[in-house]
């Protein structure tokens, strides 16, 4: 069974400190959903809130339709794994699975029963006798992921599970996990911020900043159609042009910079004005190399350096004012074309940039 | 071994493992290994009042049992089975410390979690401040402030008569109220700061994983926190236990008149009596049983004697 999770409202104050901003969204039942954002933008309180270990200061949780207020965590259809993942360490794995049977007096021979089952069904058969610490990182995760869908949730909620693992694990525990909520056919709303994580795994990703939530879409959405400042800089890499809106037809505009004047598509989701302050974005993959005497968006700059990461090229480029501009080029196999210090040209096309108003930039 | 020092001394500098070693041989042997060896001797001995100067160290001054003989027996015209007064003592005592030691355990458990776990900063250090500044009373004068709070027209009893609860006066002290709250408060911290060294360690995530699979107060503090506090509530109750039933100030001050803990009768075959061998023997008794009876419950509760350091 898999329930709706919505949010109302939702603010939660520590003293003066507001961590969550007047939070409202609706998590459809058996969604993969991700709370993206940088560490400290309230996304783990979030989380708590749902979960039960924090009550909201305003607004309302309800999961499955029912208003959570004053209902504690064991009593809420949800389950977390946490970051840490708290497996308990004197407890065999398959004590630590079968606890929440034990917890409603279930007898050892169903409680064996069924840890038996969930370790199938997290790769992990006939491990259920072995303490906790024989475990490595990706199997400890599994028996976490188990132990919590032992509870029979209707919402798994997932707090940066897979934050302690190496990349390569990582990057399989993501496919495991997608295909495990796919299985189990339960919500699962996941806590991260890493941009990879959220976007690889999720139906729907909201991106969090200070406490509030910027926007909620599809990993593509949230990739090509940033709605605000924010979220086109700490999602993905992204070169950003501050300078002022000269002329807009309403899906195009342009863009007074001090390093050029650019047109760019604008977002349905802000309207801008001639004379707004405004930023361009452009992704360091839609640049490309050009001539002087091309027409569009170009850009005069010198070659800083140049990072080889396997599949890209990296390059750190500078313009005449100084700016920072990053840009990748996939790895035809030609060998390093350019020099640091050499003049080059850059440009990019209207259809791949997006004109934002001025906003708070993601910290680099 | 001579691999070893050099390690040591490479380690640690030549003034600082001379300074080292030294000390803890030292304290090792002189402070601990010699004096018991000392009493263990004596405690095979006659008692040197009744033998001639001139015989001590001859061929009559043996190794005997009689010492241990008379804890189990008595004297030799004693016309019970045994040692009544001396063996009752013995396992009074034991009780009573393990009572106290329960005792002890049950009203520091809850302390120690909510300090370890629940309260934080300032409210933590107050709390500790407040458990430890009673200490600064020397126990002399604790014990007296105990008689006089216990005693038959003392504070408590005046405060039960005035609310009507009592209509007579109780003499706690006769009853020995006095006594277990006494040895019960004294070593208090000695149970509190292991529990709350172990359950401070405890992460709490753990105890909210718990909670979040739907698991009560008590099953969480059941399966979670006394599991992972075990080590500490061992050494707690090690420590309680041994001191308690090795107390000696607090039953001679607030003790009943009847009620006689052993070591005091130790201290009087040592003192008044001027038995020394048969003060060591029964103190070797206590010393022994006592250590006993700490690994048997180790063992009956699965705990092993390197935990308890941890």
């Amino acid at each position: 069974m898999s329930a709706d999770v919505q949010l109302e409202n939702v603010s939660v104050r520590f003293g003066d400190f507001t961590a969550v901003r007047d939070a409202s969204l609706t998590i459809e039942g058996g969604e993969f959903f991700s709370f993206l954002g940088p560490s400290g933008c309230g996304k783990t309180t979030l989380l708590r809130t749902i979960s039960g270990f924090q009550e909201p200061s305003e607004g309302r949780v309800l999961i499955g339709g029912r208003d959570m207020a004053g209902i504690e965590a064991n009593r809420r259809p949800t389950a977390l794994i946490f970051q840490n993942l708290a497996l308990f360490p004197l407890m065999s794995v398959w004590e630590n699975i079968a606890f929440a049977l034990e917890v409603r007096g279930e007898s050892k021979q169903q409680r064996l029963k069924r840890a038996d089952e969930l370790l199938e069904l997290v790769a992990l058969p006939g491990q259920g006798n072995k303490k906790v610490d024989e475990l490595s990182g990706g199997q400890k995760q599994r028996v976490a992921v188990a132990r919590a869908l032992c509870a029979e949730p209707e919402v798994l909620l997932l707090d940066e599970p897979l934050s302690a693992l190496d990349l390569k694990l990582r990057q399989h525990m993501r496919t495991e996990l997608r295909a495990i909520q796919q299985r189990a056919g339960i919500t699962f709303i996941y806590i991260t911020h890493d941009q990879g994580e959220a976007l690889t795994m999720s139906d729907r990703v909201a991106v969090m900043r200070q406490g509030m939530i910027d926007q909620v879409s599809d990993s593509t959405t949230v990739y090509d159609h940033p709605e605000t400042a924010f979220v086109a800089s700490f999602v993905g890499g992204n070169n950003a042009f501050s300078g002022r809106l000269t002329a807009t037809n309403g899906t195009e505009a342009t863009i007074d910079t001090p390093d050029g004047t650019f047109s760019a598509r604008t977002s349905g989701h802000s309207a801008l004005a001639v004379g707004d302050q405004s930023i361009v974005f452009v992704r360091p993959e839609s640049v490309f190399f050009t001539q002087a005497s091309e027409q569009g968006n170009l850009v005069d700059v010198t070659l800083v350096s140049q990072e080889f990461e396997g599949h890209f090229w990296h390059l750190v480029l500078e313009t005449s004012g100084g700016r920072a501009v990053r840009m990748s080029v996939m790895n035809d196999g030609a060998p390093a074309r350019f020099l640091p210090g050499e003049k080059l040209t850059i440009g990019f096309s209207a259809a791949n940039a997006i004109v934002l108003p001025k906003g708070e930039l993601a910290a680099e | 071994m001579i691999s070893w020092l050099k390690q040591f001394s490479s380690r640690n500098g030549v003034g600082l493992s001379v300074y080292l070693l030294g000390t803890v041989t030292l304290w090792i042997l002189v402070m601990i290994i010699l004096p018991q060896l000392l009493m263990l001797d004596f405690s095979f001995r006659h008692n040197w009042h009744h033998m001639d100067p001139a015989k001590m160290g001859g061929p009559e001054d043996v190794y005997t049992l009689v010492n241990y003989h008379f804890l189990l027996y008595g004297s030799p015209n004693n016309p019970d089975p045994f040692n009544v007064v001396d063996v009752t003592v013995f396992f009074r005592t034991i009780i009573a410390a393990v009572f106290v030691t329960i005792f002890d355990l049950a009203i520091c458990y809850p302390i120690a979690y909510y300090l370890a776990q629940v309260a934080k900063g300032a409210r933590t250090r107050f709390m500790v401040l407040a458990l430890i500044v009673p200490f600064w009373v020397n126990e002399i004068l604790r014990a007296f402030a105990f008689r006089i709070l216990f005693g038959e027209e003392g504070t408590l009893n005046a405060i039960l008569l005035a609310l009507g609860i009592l209509n007579e006066p109780i003499d706690f002290i006769r009853e020995d109220v006095a006594l277990y709250a006494g040895l019960g408060y004294a070593y208090i911290l000695l149970m509190i700061f292991p529990l709350y060294n172990a359950i401070e360690s405890l992460d709490k995530n753990q105890i909210e994983a718990a909670r979040d699979l739907g698991s009560s107060w008590l099953r969480i503090h059941r399966r979670v926190v006394i599991p992972f506090a075990k080590p500490g509530i061992t050494s707690g109750c090690t420590m309680v236990f041994m001191l308690t039933a090795g107390a000696l100030a607090l039953p001679q001050i607030i003790g009943g008149p009847s009620s006689l803990w052993f070591t005091q009768i130790i201290y009087q075959w040592f003192n008044t009596g001027s038995n020394w061998p048969r003060g060591s023997a029964y103190a070797i008794v206590l010393l022994v049983v006592c250590i006993a009876f700490v690994f048997l419950v180790m063992r009956i509760f699965k705990v092993r004697i390197g935990e308890i350091g941890r």
